[in-house]
């Protein structure tokens, strides 16, 4: 407890302030709002000099309460942002977007429409050139709103078909709605940042339009630019792109070779995986095989089938061709301290061929190349494989005799 | 001096003058309701006091706006606290008589008015010069742009710094400052010599007028009362009659944003005292509720204490003479006695009690306290013995409860209020939107509160903390007996503890350093941390206050061991 000597304004204000954030903590919205009345009075002070002016606390803290209590309501909370955007001048166009936020949120679209657009026409002296980024955001989402109305309209017209009455007045508007995204979008895109949401619509816009060299360069762009963040996401768009454009698989590769660097846990790698296993290159077959051991090195892909197979495909490969064994020994060194555990443990081996015969069948091969035909998993599946009659469990253990001096040479 | 009846106390005709105007008896210092017709020439002499009373009557022709004088406004700040004191129970003397001629003397005093030269008069003709020459006005505008850009303690009510371009001008008449007419001058002038009045300064004439009349307050309570809103002092202003306009340097004088410090107003009442060269006050004699017997009661009862403990609070104060008539009636402008505060004073002196009989060591009150459990125990009959655990348990609880409510009730303290405050017209707009909005801010999220707006200010008591003895939880100790921790020795009642523990050795010298002792919670067991606690919320001052007083209580109490001994200390630390 605080024994204040001396109580004034400011530290009355203080400790008010600290019983809101207390009351926030603990969710008590209530009791939250009943201190913020006897805060809001500071707002009749001078706080110049601090770096975070009460008017600026009013306005987080306001937000955060009518957010969660239970009796507040969408037009309280818009009265409340309306008040909010008069505090304070400095601070105009990020209450707007916020406010827009809460509005999109809410499923008040037009609303948030309405909201963008005021604020796209508000000027105010050099603050209009201070707050210019805040202005863009302003722009990019009102142009996102644009292609969903874009989208809708589009949509309309689909429906009716081709023979169908393309309704003139629909058409136009789709156009318009158009040209008025595309313009905001285009413009956010330039400035570095992470903007995946606008960069697919616009791409989506160029698409539909037939500018495929534009798309082509926004999305290498905001792959490739290195002013821009490190983005997985970027890539993958690139690639979906070059893939629906029907590009050549040395583009599609060359596309998924930084997500890889970068996530290599990423879906697409058994997409990637495919494509290497299938390229006459050396090289590329090798990173392929790279790509594969390093996406099961993670948690989340223990069960995944296709990857399995994936490497299983590839190990059996290379294994019948017994040649490039030493790259199955490299992937092989770093991993045969962690991997039997992590994957191979008898307990796997029961729980993985309760669950799913096929999954089990994949990894025994794996583990069977690469731990030799004693080690557990391969013993229990194949066992439980040929105790059940199942053909392929018997062929499986064949071959895995038939190589198993790979396994010395391997294992070294 | 033509007033012959023998005095009602002493039958001497021996008549002096307060400056009240009342007769008073030379011999036995008893003050009669007599008072004298002050016929003072320099009254007719002076036209400011004409402007005063009646207020100025050319400003009907502009928008009802009047020339006042800062010290009007203070005269009628004075007047509100004065009816609401009397509101809550003080005779009305208080208000008629003696804050009212305490207020004429300062004025008197201090040249602002009720003499021949008011000092408003000389400064009129300065500004009147400075603004002729530029020159000249560079230094007074500097000055005073100085003065709003330092921010005091309280902070600073400055709400754009626009504010400062505003004065650029110098305009003839000082009322572009303030809506006083000398608002600038006021805060101007270094008026140390002639004890510039402050709104905390208020409240130090309001003491001594209490003071003086003896009235069954303390300068605690009366600071409490304010607090609580029963005396106006946040924004008495807003009582001002609309004509009297209140704006620019006028806030820095009359709108506070910090409660009252007790230190600051009684040392001001120490100075003003001495400044209208008061005589000796009213005596302090054992029947008044400020003599430290009788407020050892009070505090008694209101710490859940048993009333036994009376008994040794009046032993230390008869021991060490601090309740003698001329230790404790107030003699103002003597340096040398030291000014006694009478509530510290007595929470102090029980706080000693405690330590003399429970010795206050984290350790002894604790033994002592099971030992009375037992003998409870088994004996249920004849009274209870006060158990030291117990009564710890249930005024911890309360105190805690207490103390929580005391601290939300200050973090949701309000202090603006609905009349608006702006320095000038230019800014008048936008003082007026803020406070718009605030009002909807707050209506607004008041609904969201759940609970109803806050209750109305709680009536005043004098008690914070009560204790029934028909509660038959047993949370009330008064009636509970002391036996298990006294001895007879030699006919006389001692208590079983040997041992005393001094809380500093030596004292600090008080004007240098402020404080007599440097109170340090980590340095004293926790059972005394909690007592001063416990009196610190009673009071509403700082723990290290009270410390101060039970050292200097103590000191008196083993001033002979100190003196022979170098060093007596029989400290029981961990």
């Amino acid at each position: 407890s605080s024994h204040e000597h001396k109580v004034n304004f400011k530290k009355s204000k203080e400790a008010c302030l600290s019983y809101i954030q207390d009351a926030m903590l603990r969710k008590q919205w209530k009791r939250a709002a009943e201190f913020l009345t006897f805060y809001v009075e500071s707002l009749e002070k001078d706080y110049s000099r601090e770096p975070i002016g009460p008017s600026e606390m009013i306005w987080r803290i306001g937000t955060e309460i009518l957010c969660h209590h239970s009796h507040s309501s969408m037009k309280e909370f818009n009265c409340f942002m309306e008040q909010m955007k008069t505090l304070g001048v400095k601070r105009y166009l990020k209450v707007c977007l916020e406010h827009v936020f809460h509005l999109l949120c809410n499923g008040q679209i037009d609303e948030a429409y309405q909201n963008l657009s005021l604020a796209e026409s508000w000027r105010f002296g050099e603050q209009t050139a201070i707050q210019d980024r805040e202005m863009k955001l302003i722009q990019a989402y009102r142009g996102l709103l644009d292609y969903c109305s874009w989208a809708k309209q589009k949509n309309i017209l689909l429906e009716h078909g081709p023979d169908g009455f393309a309704d003139l007045s629909v058409e136009q508007e789709m156009h318009s709605y158009f040209r008025k995204a595309a313009v905001n979008l285009k413009e956010i895109i330039k400035i570095p940042g992470v903007w995946d949401l606008f960069v697919k619509c616009y791409v989506d816009l160029l698409e539909f339009y037939g500018d495929h060299n534009e798309a082509c360069q926004v999305l290498n762009e905001y792959a490739y630019n290195s002013k821009f963040p490190a983005n997985p996401n970027a890539h993958v768009y690139l690639y979906q792109f070059l893939k629906r454009q029907g590009e050549s698989k040395k583009s599609l590769i060359s596309a998924l070779k930084i997500l890889h660097d970068i996530v290599p846990s990423h879906e697409l790698m058994i997409d990637f995986n495919t494509m290497l296993q299938k390229s006459k290159k050396r090289k590329k077959r090798r990173l392929g095989l790279e790509v594969i051991f390093a996406a099961l090195d993670y948690a989340g892909w223990k069960e995944n089938i296709r990857a399995w197979s994936c490497l299983a495909r590839q190990v059996k490969q290379i294994v019948i061709s017994e040649k490039h064994l030493d790259w199955i020994k490299q992937e092989w060194n770093s991993r045969k301290d962690w991997w039997p555990a992590f994957h191979f443990s008898r307990y796997l081996a029961k729980r993985n061929w309760q669950e799913n015969k096929s999954l089990s069948y994949e990894k025994a091969l794996v583990a069977g190349i690469l731990l030799g035909k004693d080690c557990k998993y391969f013993k229990y599946v194949s066992h439980q494989g040929c105790k059940a009659r199942v053909k392929r469990f018997r062929m499986l253990k064949k071959f895995v005799n038939r190589h198993s001096p790979v396994y010395p040479r391997i294992s070294g | 001096r033509d007033f012959n009846e023998r005095c009602a106390q002493c039958s001497e005709v021996n008549w002096g003058l307060t400056d009240g105007g009342r007769y008073y008896c030379r011999s036995c210092h008893n003050v009669t309701e007599r008072t004298r017709e002050i016929v003072n020439t320099d009254f007719m002499t002076n036209s400011r006091v004409q402007r005063i009373s009646k207020g100025s009557r050319k400003q009907e022709k502009t928008d009802r706006v009047c020339e006042w004088y800062v010290c009007e406004g203070f005269q009628l700040v004075l007047k509100k606290q004065a009816e609401a004191l009397e509101a809550l129970g003080v005779c009305p003397q208080m208000k008629d008589e003696v804050l009212y001629n305490f207020w004429r003397c300062y004025l008197q005093k201090s040249k602002q008015a009720y003499c021949n030269r008011p000092a408003g008069e000389t400064v009129k003709a300065v500004s009147v010069c400075e603004s002729s020459t530029d020159g000249d006005s560079e230094p007074e505008r500097s000055s005073l742009l100085h003065l709003l850009s330092l921010s005091e303690s309280e902070g600073d009510l400055q709400t754009d710094c626009s504010f400062a371009s505003s004065m650029s001008k110098v305009s003839e008449s000082t009322s572009v400052y303030s809506g006083s007419v000398d608002g600038s001058l006021y805060l101007m002038k270094n008026q140390k010599e002639k004890l510039r009045m402050t709104m905390p300064m208020t409240l130090s004439f309001c003491y001594m007028s209490l003071l003086w009349l003896r009235e069954p307050i303390t300068l605690s309570e009366l600071l409490r009362f304010v607090v609580e809103g029963h005396i106006p002092y946040l924004n008495v202003f807003q009582h001002f009659p609309e004509k009297m306009k209140l704006c620019g340097l006028d806030l820095k004088i009359f709108c506070v944003e910090s409660w009252p410090v007790y230190e600051e107003v009684y040392n001001k009442m120490l100075e003003l005292a001495a400044f209208l060269d008061l005589p000796r006050f009213p005596d302090i004699t054992d029947s008044c509720f400020l003599h430290p017997d009788m407020l050892c009661i009070k505090y008694l009862m209101e710490a859940n204490l048993p009333d036994e403990l009376h008994n040794w609070t009046c032993r230390v104060v008869k021991k060490i003479g601090i309740g003698e008539v001329d230790f404790l009636t107030l003699v103002p402008g003597n340096k040398s006695t030291r000014k006694v505060k009478y509530d510290i004073l007595a929470a102090a002196v029980i706080v000693v009690v405690l330590k003399l009989l429970f010795l206050l060591d984290d350790h002894y009150e604790w033994l002592l306290s099971d030992l009375a459990e037992e003998r409870n125990k088994n004996n249920k009959e004849d009274g209870l013995y006060f158990e030291f655990k117990k009564w710890y348990g249930v005024v911890k609880h309360s105190l805690d409860v207490e103390q929580k409510k005391l601290d939300e009730e200050r973090a949701k303290y309000l202090w603006r209020c609905e009349k608006p405050l702006f320095y000038s017209v230019k800014n008048k707009s936008k003082v007026l939107k803020r406070r718009q909005m605030v009002v909807n801010l707050q209506n607004q999220f008041g609904k969201l509160s759940g609970s109803l707006r806050r209750a109305e200010k709680p009536n005043p008591s004098s008690f914070q903390l009560s204790w029934s003895e028909e509660n038959t939880d047993g949370s009330c100790f008064h009636g509970h007996s002391l036996k298990g921790i006294l001895q007879e020795k030699c006919g006389l009642l001692t208590a079983m503890n040997p041992d005393y523990w001094l809380c500093t050795v030596k004292l600090c010298n008080e004007k240098l350093c402020g404080h007599l002792a440097h109170y340090r919670e980590v340095d004293f067991p926790q059972s005394y941390h909690f007592v001063l606690r416990l009196f610190s919320f009673l009071l509403r001052i700082q723990p290290s206050y009270i410390h101060d007083e039970v050292c200097m209580i103590e000191h008196k109490l083993f001033n002979k061991k100190l003196y022979r001994k170098l060093k007596y200390n029989t400290v029981l630390r961990k």
